[in-house]
């Protein structure tokens, strides 16, 4: 299968007042699954539907396998889609519907069926082939819809929040089963989603956008653990907010210095330190400052929210198995791991 | 518990059965009486009716009459959907804003009288006739503009039902041009709108007298109206064999979208 890489390069468009791509660049290699994610409004499905030719940048160039498609319409640009909205044709089988893009390019019949039916077989449907959209539940609607963005070898797949109307557990299965599809079919994919979770299990690359900009892109491990800025600690992931003193390249947060992330350029003097649920340590003692205020119970692990002197709050992640330890009401001593933090002005 | 479920079925299937046969009386009444009334005489009436030529030379009136209301519903259903359905389709995908307006002006029709769309279309139809002569068949244009309100809500109706948005993006990335986007997505899953617009269009037209008449073109209820005069019995023969025309057409098209469904579930 012929992959490309892609680039979108100052990709702008205004909607009235509201920018919605503020000279986005983005570059993928081939074969490589680069998620966008980042909070409603931000651009993410603009740049997707720019990238798809379903809308008209306003500046910028588009560039996949080398060539500038900026002009080229939505139906010669041969990328694959798949919606957050059900997008099957009702009035088709589940297999006519994977035929769909076959039929167009006019391949013969029994090719046509052929190709179809191994689509639906490698996207695990294949027994549902010829049902209507109606008779398949979302999970499988969804993966009939990749089939069909599959079947005619697309140079990039489009996913725009495919999983987003799905019940939780199909949504963790269905992106998994998407990842190892990609995988196996080396199609470039661009996925598009508010759910840093998904973002970050399944892509090579994560993007956070905000405000019509990539605030950050790297792989979910950097993202999540050096993040650039203080927004992208805030959206990918849980923090708390603690105010410290930004001493060098130091953060001073409840006694214990912290090194801060490389590159972040702060000023010394008071500064919020973000600090990751699972770099907080809580355990019980009667002499510690903190008070046990409420605890969640997540399965293995557990959060536990403790409140400090002086109104601070601190949320911590432990095994769920020490929360015996620890009822609401505990008096506990609050430990930071000093791993790297981002800080943003107090 | 379930007794009492039961009993009110029945209750309910008894209501049904009072409430449809109530209906019967009241839609087939007319229709028998109209037949005895053609049938009072002997059989003479349907006979000639049953033999075109005959038909055709002892009431000349009646044959053109026919003839031109076939021409006008085959071409009024025709301009209607080919004028409607992408107007309607490219509104919703691109234009979503000029939606209320459209359907204003497509309403508009609906709140002015026949008589006085006449007086507008009088001076119109001089033009038409300067243009392409004074056939009754160039009523359709007139026509169309009358089947607008129903057609409109009908093929809007139908577009409600489906995201046309969505499924004409698929189509497009999937490879589809604008036009396989109408013809293989939308025109298939909007089929019994637009088989509905076409129904409306046809009973409105095969109905229609006021701008026919004051515009002294023929159609079947201007013969129908003029035969009266002269022979009763065929005059009425005519009109309920047009009422019985625009009941069969009606049941055909429930008809057809059921079996439509009912061929998804059991596949």
């Amino acid at each position: 299968m012929t992959s490309s890489g892609v680039r979108l390069e100052a990709l702008r468009r205004q909607f009235g007042n509201v920018h919605a791509l503020d000279g986005l660049d983005l570059d993928m290699a081939p074969g490589e699954l680069v998620a966008l994610l980042g909070p409603s409004g931000c651009g993410k499905t603009t740049a997707l539907r720019i990238l798809a030719g379903l809308e008209d940048s306003d500046s910028g160039r588009i560039i996949v396998g080398g060539k500038d498609i900026a002009n080229v319409p939505a139906n010669k640009r041969g990328m694959g889609m798949v919606f957050q909205a059900y997008s099957l044709f009702p009035h088709l089988t589940a297999i006519e519907n994977v035929e769909f893009g076959l039929r167009l390019r006019k391949q013969n019949a029994a090719a046509r069926r052929k190709r179809a039916q191994d689509m639906l077989d490698l996207v695990g449907i294949g027994a549902h082939a010829s049902r209507f959209p109606q008779q398949l539940s979302g999970g499988q609607q969804q993966r009939v819809a990749l089939a069909r963005a599959l079947a005619f070898e697309p140079e990039v797949l489009l996913l725009d929040e495919p999983l987003s109307a799905l019940d939780a557990k199909v949504r963790v299965q269905l992106r998994e089963e998407i990842r190892r599809i990609q995988l196996e079919v080396g199609t470039t994919t661009l996925f598009v989603t508010h759910d840093q979770e998904e973002a970050l299990a399944i892509a090579d690359r994560v993007g956070v956008m905000r405000a019509g900009q990539l605030e950050q892109i790297g792989s979910p491990e950097d993202i999540y653990r050096t993040p650039a800025t203080p927004f992208v600690a805030e959206f990918v992931g849980l923090s708390n907010r603690l105010a410290g003193r930004v001493t060098g390249d130091v953060v001073e947060v409840l006694d214990t210095k912290l090194p801060l992330v490389a590159g972040a350029s702060v000023h010394d003097g008071p500064a919020t330190a973000l600090v990751r649920p699972e770099s907080v340590d809580v355990t019980a003692d009667a002499d510690g400052t903190g008070r046990v205020v409420a605890v969640s119970f997540l399965g293995p692990l557990a959060r536990v929210t403790v409140a400090l002197p002086g109104d601070a709050v601190v949320v911590a992640q432990l095994a769920s198995a020490r929360l015996a330890e620890m009822p609401p009401g505990t008096a506990v001593r609050v430990v930071l791991r000093p791993v790297p933090v981002v800080v943003s002005a107090a | 518990m379930a007794g009492l479920r039961k009993r009110r079925a029945r209750r309910q299937q008894a209501l049904r059965w009072v409430v449809v046969t109530l209906f019967a009386v009241l839609f087939l009444l007319p229709l028998i009486a109209m037949f005895e009334f053609t049938t009072r005489d002997g059989w003479d009436t349907w006979r000639v009716f049953f033999n075109w030529k005959a038909l055709g030379e002892t009431y000349p009136i009646l044959w053109t009459g026919m003839k031109a209301s076939f021409w006008l519903v085959l071409l009024s259903v025709a301009l209607t959907l080919v004028l409607l359905v992408p107007t309607v389709v490219w509104v919703r995908l691109r234009l979503p804003r000029l939606r209320r307006v459209v359907e204003f002006v497509s309403l508009l029709p609906l709140t002015v009288p026949a008589v006085v769309l006449v007086v507008g279309l009088a001076p119109v139809y001089a033009w038409v006739v300067y243009f392409v002569g004074g056939s009754s068949v160039t009523l359709f244009l007139a026509y169309t503009v009358l089947a607008l309100p129903f057609a409109y809500r009908a093929i809007d109706a139908g577009l409600s039902a489906i995201d046309v948005r969505t499924l004409s993006e698929a189509a497009r990335s999937l490879g589809s041009s604008w036009a396989t986007v109408m013809w293989r997505v939308v025109l298939p899953n909007i089929r019994s709108a637009v088989l509905s617009a076409a129904f409306l269009t046809v009973a409105l037209v095969l109905g229609e007298f006021t701008i026919a008449s004051l515009l002294n073109r023929d159609n079947i209820q201007v013969a129908i109206n003029q035969l009266g005069k002269s022979s009763a019995t065929m005059s009425v023969a005519v009109s309920l064999a047009a009422l019985v025309l625009a009941f069969a057409l009606l049941f055909l098209l429930s008809f057809a979208g059921r079996r439509r469904n009912r061929e998804r579930k059991t596949s």
